[in-house]
């Protein structure tokens, strides 16, 4: 902040701009614990009825629980999947001899700038052929296939800034190639990993069009498609509950944001410092 | 232990770095490898810790054929020009890393460690991350790293480079000590020949992949192969001046001087090299030119002086300025240190 200028005015402007969405949220809260009378904005009672669903299975819903489990499993695996893959593939595309890495990397690239709703029957009846429709790990493996492309080049890129002579040492000392990527790079590429680690978990927790096409039955439910679900049944139309379940949804991705917040952004400062 | 090349090359694809190139370390020596950028040296020292494939001929450590051993096996110590420190390790860490690598014992690998801080004196510092030191120091941590598991070789690429002139200084007395402590054979890669002269028992100067002169430094510097190496050693550095010799009497159109030692030689061109400490006043073959250029360097002044013909000859002297530039001066050579080259380049 440069003094320059006077820094009250702008801040005044942003703050005006964002009250609507500040309303929002504050709203969005309010409303899941109170009732208010109808046409009115001012709650008149405070209830915890719309978090019933946390104590009783909805009718025709899976339990929250499961859902809740379920994404869990989804993003949690997702990640680890990505994890593992992106670090030791993107690690052999920085450094090793791989045969037609060019036509690798732009593959990857290709495929990272597909739209996901364009695969997705190909991806749909390619799962039904395997018996893998309606599972979990169906739809774990199709995501992380798709988080892949990006993970991939992320972690080529940090492999890229760690200098070559730190592995080169490492090999005169007498480590194995392996033991210098495990014990020496690895170490290195360590803010890129736990970011794209944090990213992939969110992007797995929001994911809402694969499990909704893929697994979308009760057992293997994950929240935004019982989300979606609660919004689409006319029938039982209940707005606060919606909401009520919207903020439990939210709730892991907001702590886990205000957790990590430095890590991710590592993923845009680049490089060994941490 | 003894490194031997025999007809050592290394191509990158198309491009041929190093060509038939042969050349023996005595044990325990340490042999500096000078030459100009891009000549082949750190690719020598590669292929010799075997992170360069060699494309021909062998390499021996002792009667060991080492060519196709991988690194991890041949138990050279290497400190890379920008040291190449663990930056996630500490410094206590960083140097026993390589024992740690054989699974030695973590009191055995404590004791080393200390052993080696303390020869390499940075005892204090093993606490602390690389960053956290300086370039002097991390140097030194470079060297305890290389030396901790006693290397039969031991590997310097430009180990001085990043540091300033005065640790320069310090550094290179601190690792010809340690060399000499650990009586371990050494190559030393520099493009620096005071570095070179000072710190190592013999010098190989390359050229273009090629090996042009190996000799003890003071022998180098007196009796060189050519001009390319009688340019190379010395600073300030020696003049060139071209002219044709007939009989013993060097001619150009600047200076005639009489050549006791001179190869009988008749109107050939040649090319006289004279080193500053050569062009004195007192001297007795007198030159006259005009001083363009002093450089006082405290101890000593640096003069460049303009000949007729326009060659300039730079002479070394002590402490007081004599001339100032402009000044018409005549000072002596004196003739028995003229080097004398043919005009390839070759010593006659
Ligand atoms: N991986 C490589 N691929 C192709 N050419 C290479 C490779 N490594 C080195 N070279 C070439 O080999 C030659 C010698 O390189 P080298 O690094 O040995 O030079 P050097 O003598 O160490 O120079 P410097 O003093 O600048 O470090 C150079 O012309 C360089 O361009
Ligand atoms: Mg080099």
């Amino acid at each position: 902040m440069t003094g320059n200028y006077k820094t009250w005015p702008m801040i005044l402007l942003l703050g005006i701009i964002t009250v609507p969405l500040v309303l929002m949220y504050v709203y969005l809260f309010v409303d899941t614990v109170t009732n208010s009378a109808p046409g009115s904005l001012v709650p008149n009672e405070i209830t915890g009825e719309h978090w019933r669903f946390l104590w009783q299975t909805l009718p025709g819903r899976p339990s929250i629980w499961t859902a809740t489990f379920n994404t869990f499993l989804f993003a949690t695996v997702t990640t680890l999947i990505v994890l593992s893959v992106s670090s030791t593939a993107g690690y052999a595309l920085s450094r090793l001899n791989v045969p037609f890495r060019a036509f690798f990397l732009a593959g990857v690239m290709v495929l990272h700038a597909f739209p996901t709703v364009t695969l997705i029957i190909a991806i749909f009846l390619i799962l039904q052929f395997l018996g893998m429709y309606n599972t979990l790990i169906g739809v774990i493996l199709v995501k992380a296939s798709l988080e892949l492309p990006f993970g991939i080049w992320i972690m080529k890129g940090f492999y890229d800034t760690v200098p070559w002579e730190i592995e080169m040492a490492g090999i005169q000392d007498g480590a194995s190639r392996f033991t210098v990527w495990h014990k020496l790079v690895l170490p290195q590429v360590m803010p890129a990993i736990s970011a794209l680690g944090i990213f992939s978990f969110l992007a797995g927790w929001s994911e809402f069009i694969l499990p909704l096409v893929l697994a979308p039955d009760n057992k293997v439910q994950v929240l935004s498609v019982y989300l979606a679900a609660l919004i689409a049944d006319d029938n039982n139309f209940d707005m606060a509950l919606f909401k009520s379940v919207g903020v439990f949804y939210v709730l892991p991705v907001i702590v886990l944001f205000l957790f990590f917040q430095k890590r991710l952004m590592s993923i845009y400062g680049g490089g060994t410092k941490g | 232990m003894r490194i031997l090349l025999k007809n050592f090359g290394k191509s990158f694809g198309a491009v041929n770095v190093i060509e038939n190139l042969n050349l023996e370390i005595h044990d325990g020596e340490m042999l500096a490898l000078l030459g100009p950028s891009g000549c082949g040296k750190s690719t020598t020292l590669f292929a010799v810790c075997g992170i360069h494939k060699v494309t021909a001929g062998q390499i021996l450590f002792g009667d060991r054929d080492v060519t196709h051993v991988p690194s991890q096996q041949r138990n050279v110590g290497v400190v890379f020009q920008n040291y190449a420190l663990y930056p996630h390790l500490s410094i206590a860490e960083n140097i026993g890393f390589p024992l740690k690598i054989r699974k030695e014992s973590a009191a055995e690998i404590k004791r080393k460690v200390h052993e080696m801080a303390d020869l390499v004196q940075i005892g204090a510092l093993l606490d602390r991350r690389p960053a956290e030191l300086s370039g002097g120091q991390q140097q030194r941590v470079a060297l305890a790293r290389a030396l901790i598991r006693r290397p039969d070789v031991l590997l310097l690429d430009e180990p001085l480079a990043n540091l300033d002139a005065k640790l320069r200084l310090e550094m290179r007395s601190e690792i010809r000590r340690i060399q000499q402590e650990t009586g371990i054979t050494a190559i030393l890669v520099t493009h620096d020949q005071v570095e070179a002269m000072s710190m190592c028992d013999r010098i190989a100067i390359m050229k273009q992949g090629q090996i042009v002169q190996i000799a003890a430094p003071m022998e180098m510097y007196d009796n060189p192969v050519s001009d390319f190496v009688a340019g190379f050693l010395g600073n300030p550095p020696i003049a060139f001046v071209d002219g044709a010799l007939t009989g013993s009497v060097f001619e150009s159109s600047g200076i005639r001087i009489e050549l006791p030692s001179a190869a009988q030689r008749n109107g050939g061109p040649v090319k006289l090299g004279i080193r500053p400490e050569n062009f004195q006043p007192e001297f007795p073959q007198k030159v006259s030119g005009e001083v363009t250029f002093v450089e006082s360097q405290g101890r000593e002044t640096l003069y460049d002086v303009r000949l007729d013909d326009g060659q300039i000859l730079r002479s070394i002297q002590g402490h007081a300025v004599r001339a100032g530039v402009g000044e018409r001066v005549s000072w002596g050579i004196s003739p028995d240190n003229i080097l004398i080259f043919d005009e390839k380049g070759a010593r006659l």
